[in-house]
């Protein structure tokens, strides 16, 4: 053999076999076997770790679907959303916040369901809390289907509310202030947990109020209003005169045990919380706390028209059974069953009538709250624009800032997220 | 002599509270996550477990779906390190031994592109995986870890030293590169090749910003990827917590304890200049 | 020079891998960040925009910027020189000839450099807590007061410094003991019988001798410690009050929580820009200083 360069044969064998190793991945990614349909979920927080349990009499009832959950956490999702719709891996089925939805369609992600709802006997839109069901109209089409309804209200340690001399939280403002002036009076040094890191609080504060959150068809900000001021100012407010401990809720080694220790004794949080303040805490500790509507300035106050909406993605291929998944967890039983399991409100009123909700004082509060919810502007760029706003609370709040500096930036930044839908909105509608 | 015996202890002593200092940290980790549920955040915080248990382990395992994880993580470990020290050393070699056009301008763009840090190229990488269908799988963690500069260099290095004069003969003898490269190289090279598996299966392992990305189904997320997961819904269970970071930390710290020296002799040979 | 076509197949796979996987994307972020690419981009592409260099001018008066920059330098300035600082004082004691078992302790010193940075940031997450984590009960015994260390704005990134010092110090160590290997005995010898005690033998035998090695070690050092994202990650979400929001975690939530591809590339390759200057600077300062 006289000195050759490799032979042909030699390389290209070693090229196949390079080839296979590198597509041996590839194959079989995500394929069910068996012939049976894959039917992928996502779910959130709390409810993707019931969702297993709640749908295990989907699959009895379905054998031909491969059900596969994926359980997400709150802080992640939103995120893990985009990124999947960015990079062509969205799943069948999937909870979404509602305020989410705009952002949805604006990317023309979700498959509006107005056909499939035609097709289906069990859901009857008159059954929905009517508010939650606009929040879902997106264009005039529906984008997806409530599955459970959150507001915001007041968790209160009423043993404590007692001994500070009120047998009932009060339900304005000033009242809520003479409330946590009282238990400081008994020893507890910051009464109202409010995280520095969730907005929800501040959002219902700056609802409560008569003017708009945006102006002009969503163009631009309208945080320099005297409405959001004046809750700026309120909230500010609770950490400078020390009803509020300055932290966010990762500090908070265990919140639960934290409410039941009595070391704080208000605060503000959702439906899901009843379930785990009933997980968490003793059987001796149940009877020491309840829920109470949010005060609002001059009465009871509203709060935010939140929940989680079921929607199906467009680029599935399971929509078949996409829609039957939607439809099981639509139906009363299993909203009922739902609640048992998380403490996550029905947006049916036919789930309502059962005999645990109508008798449960807890949740009644929430029935009362949800009677006052507004809606939060449907713009795409919402998401961030409420991060934003709690940003610069949380500043504020630590540098003690003045309210209508504060509002007067965040006017200004609001204004630089929504530069592009001015120009998309502008370049629709040309002559203004 | 007295006063290098005082001089001995303090050296010693020094190094002593140094490494225990160092490693209290892990121990502590292990401790917690044998402690019940609440224990590590009692005041004041205990350093032994009480009531050893493993049910957080057991939890993990069972309910949290850890061992899947785990074996997507050995899997791609193991996948990385195969092709990567493949590709690495073939190509260190012929930068080495092998004459080709352009081979030394070639060389030194790649040292140059090390300046580049490696989060400029996620997210076009992302849009690229995407559009051929890569994202959420296997392959698409993969890619970026099959080749790496750095590994390039160090068998660069390693291959220097092998005499030309063996390479010569053999080709003198009629067998073609892919025979030589197997039949000589290869043999001398087998030093700096447990190097490079030991640098790749831990890059692999340890990753965390891009399988984070890539990978949005939970049965094929690694252990880093998990564990952060896990870390932001369960802020509160600090002793789980601790269980799941024992399960990730552990293998690499036992792969890490047996195959020493080759870890620090990379390191060495690419840190200081011979 | 004999030209050897087989040599192709050897580096095509590596260079395959590198330049479609690397070298193309560094070029298309190039391109991503002259233009508005963002979710509506995502949705359909007849809503991008060319904006040549919009992105870079937005980016530079972006205030969230500037504080990114400067907790980044912030932690590179006090970071780097603690790390470098332990991780030579460890070599130089482990190089004694007075050290006992120097294996054990090798191992036990450069542990944290192999072990999985979430994980590991996980435990010190714990460590660092206000009330229930073992770093204020240490302090507490030596008579400090418990520090707010992952909620206090003024802490945070002090405690991510520490911690990445923990985690980092090892591997340097490792270097410094080769490199101090490499130094002649005869010169240690040379300077006793001049009558230099040990710390004086440090100051002008070793520290001359590793006068490369230092440069070395310090410029990779401060180019991975621009590269901060896992940490603040893990531990802190940027927080708090945005105190520990590097460059790259700026990056990372323009472009992967808003997706905002432009504007997280001008982002990514600003850091890229600052990163070649402080290198390149730091080299040609040592340089200078090594002529004269």
């Amino acid at each position: 053999m006289t000195g050759q360069s490799p032979s042909p044969p030699e390389r290209r064998r070693w090229l196949q076999r390079a080839a296979l190793v590198a597509a041996m991945p590839l194959a079989g990614c995500g394929r069910s076997s068996s012939g049976r349909r894959t039917l992928r979920f996502w779910a959130m927080g709390r409810e993707g770790e019931v969702a297993h349990e709640l749908l295990a009499g989907f699959r009895a009832e379905q054998p031909q679907i491969d059900l596969r959950i994926e359980q997400l956490p709150w802080t992640a999702a939103h995120e893990k959303l985009l990124t999947a719709f960015a990079g062509d891996a969205t799943p069948d089925v999937a909870q979404i916040g509602n305020t989410w939805l705009p952002e949805m369609v604006a990317l023309g992600a979700v498959e509006p369901l107005d056909t499939w709802l035609h097709s289906s006997p069990t859901i009857a839109p008159e059954d929905y809390f009517s508010g939650i069901w606009r929040t879902n109209l997106v264009d005039g089409k529906l984008q997806g289907l409530p599955w459970y309804v959150d507001t915001r209200l007041l968790y209160v340690r009423s043993d404590l509310l007692a001994k500070a001399g009120f047998n009932r939280m009060p339900d304005t403002w000033a009242g809520w202030q003479q409330a946590m002036l009282g238990l400081q009076g008994l020893g507890i040094a910051h009464p109202q947990l409010l995280p520095l890191n969730e907005f929800e609080p501040l959002l219902a504060l700056a609802l409560q109020q008569d003017d708009e959150l945006l102006r002009d068809g969503g163009r631009r900000g309208n945080f320099t209003s005297p409405g959001f001021e004046r809750a700026l100012g309120f909230y500010l407010q609770m950490f400078e005169r020390g009803f509020a401990p300055s932290l966010t809720n990762n500090q908070v080694s265990n919140l639960w045990q934290e409410f039941g220790r009595g070391q704080f004794a208000l605060y503000i949080s959702g439906p899901w919380n009843l379930g785990e303040f009933r997980r968490r805490l003793g059987p001796e500790q149940q009877g020491l706390w309840t829920t109470a509507p949010l005060p609002g300035p001059n009465g009871p106050g509203a709060s935010i028209a939140g929940g989680s909406s079921l929607v199906m993605f467009r680029r599935s291929r399971a929509r078949r059974e996409a829609w039957a998944l939607i439809e099981y967890l639509s139906r009363p039983e299993v909203q009922q069953h739902f609640y048992r399991l998380t403490g996550n409100l029905p947006p049916r009123r036919a789930s309502w009538s059962a005999d645990s909700l109508g008798r449960d004082p807890q949740a009644l509060a929430f029935a009362q709250q949800l009677e006052r919810v507004r809606p939060t502007p449907a713009v795409p760029e919402w998401e961030r624009i409420a991060q934003e706003m709690q940003l610069f609370a949380a500043r504020a709040a630590h540098d003690k800032s003045d309210p209508a500096g504060v509002a007067r930036a965040l006017d200004v930044r609001v204004d630089e997220f929504l530069a592009k839908r001015r120009w998309m909105l502008d370049r629709a509608r040309p002559a203004r | 002599m007295k006063g290098r015996t005082v001089q001995a202890i303090a050296v010693n002593g020094v190094l002593a509270i140094a490494a225990l200092l160092t490693v209290a940290p892990l121990l502590w980790m292990v401790a917690a996550s044998l402690m019940r549920s609440g224990e590590a955040s009692s005041f004041p915080p205990p350093l032994l477990p009480s009531a050893p248990t493993l049910d957080h382990y057991r939890a993990l395992i069972v309910q949290g779906g850890i061992v899947r994880q785990f074996v997507n993580s050995l899997g791609l470990a193991i996948a990385a390190t195969l092709l990567s020290t493949t590709f690495n050393t073939l190509a260190g070699y012929a930068f080495a031994k092998l004459h080709f056009s352009g081979r030394d301008q070639l060389f030194a763009a790649l040292i140059g592109a090390l300046v580049i840090p490696g989060q400029v190229a996620m997210l076009p990488l992302f849009l690229m995986l995407k559009s051929m269908g890569l994202v959420n799988s296997y392959a698409g963690v993969l890619v970026p870890s099959l080749a790496s500069i750095f590994g390039i260099f160090l068998v660069r290095q390693y291959a220097r030293g092998i005499p030309d004069e063996l390479i010569e003969a053999a080709r003198m003898d009629g067998a073609g590169e892919f025979r030589i490269f197997f039949s000589v190289v290869l043999p001398l090279l087998t030093p700096v090749l447990a190097t490079l598996a030991v640098f790749a299966f831990l890059g692999s392992w340890n990753d965390f910003m891009w399988p984070l990305i890539v990978l949005t189904d939970g049965e094929l997320h690694t252990l880093p990827v998990a564990l952060a997961s896990l870390s932001r819904e369960h802020v509160q269970d600090s002793e789980l917590m601790m269980a799941g970071a024992v399960i990730t930390v552990l293998p690499v710290l036992a792969l890490f304890l047996v195959l020493q020296r080759y870890y620090l002799q990379g390191l060495t040979m690419g840190g200081v200049k011979q | 020079m004999k030209r050897n076509p087989a040599a192709w197949a050897f580096v095509l796979p590596a260079l395959t891998v590198i330049g479609l996987f690397f070298v193309v994307p560094v070029l298309a972020g190039l391109a991503l960040s002259l233009t508005d690419f963002d979710l509506y981009a995502l949705a359909s592409l007849d809503n991008l925009r060319f904006v040549g260099l919009d992105n870079y001018r937005q980016v530079l008066t972006r205030p969230l910027f500037w504080q990114a920059l400067g907790n980044t330098a912030y932690f590179v300035v006090l970071g780097v020189p603690l790390s470098i600082m332990l991780s030579l004082g460890c070599a130089v004691l482990l190089q004694s000839k007075l050290a006992r078992f120097k294996p054990l302790f090798r191992t036990a010193l450069f542990a944290p450099v192999v072990t999985t940075l979430v994980a590991v940031a996980v435990v010190w997450r714990y460590l660092f807590h206000m009330r229930y984590g073992w770093i204020n009960q240490l302090l507490g015994h030596v008579g400090i007061a418990p520090i707010d260390w992952l909620g206090d704005p003024q802490w945070a990134m002090p405690a991510i410094i520490v911690f990445a010092a923990w985690k980092n110090f090892g591997g340097n160590m490792i270097i410094f003991i080769a490199a101090l290997q490499a130094v002649p005995e005869d010169l240690y010898e040379a300077a006793r019988l001049d009558g230099a005690n040990a710390w004086r033998q440090f100051w002008h035998v070793t520290l001359p001798m590793l006068g490369p090695t230092l440069l070395m070690v310090s410029i990779l050092t401060i180019a991975g410690y621009f590269q901060l994202f896992a940490e603040p990650y893990v531990m802190t979400q940027g927080g708090p009050l945005q105190s520990t929001v590097s460059v790259l975690y700026l990056m990372y939530e323009e472009g992967f929580r808003w997706w905002n591809l432009g504007a997280a590339s001008a982002v990514a390759f600003v850091l890229f820009a600052i990163i070649v200057v402080v290198t390149r600077g730091l080299m040609l300062f040592a340089q200078r200083k090594g002529a004269a």
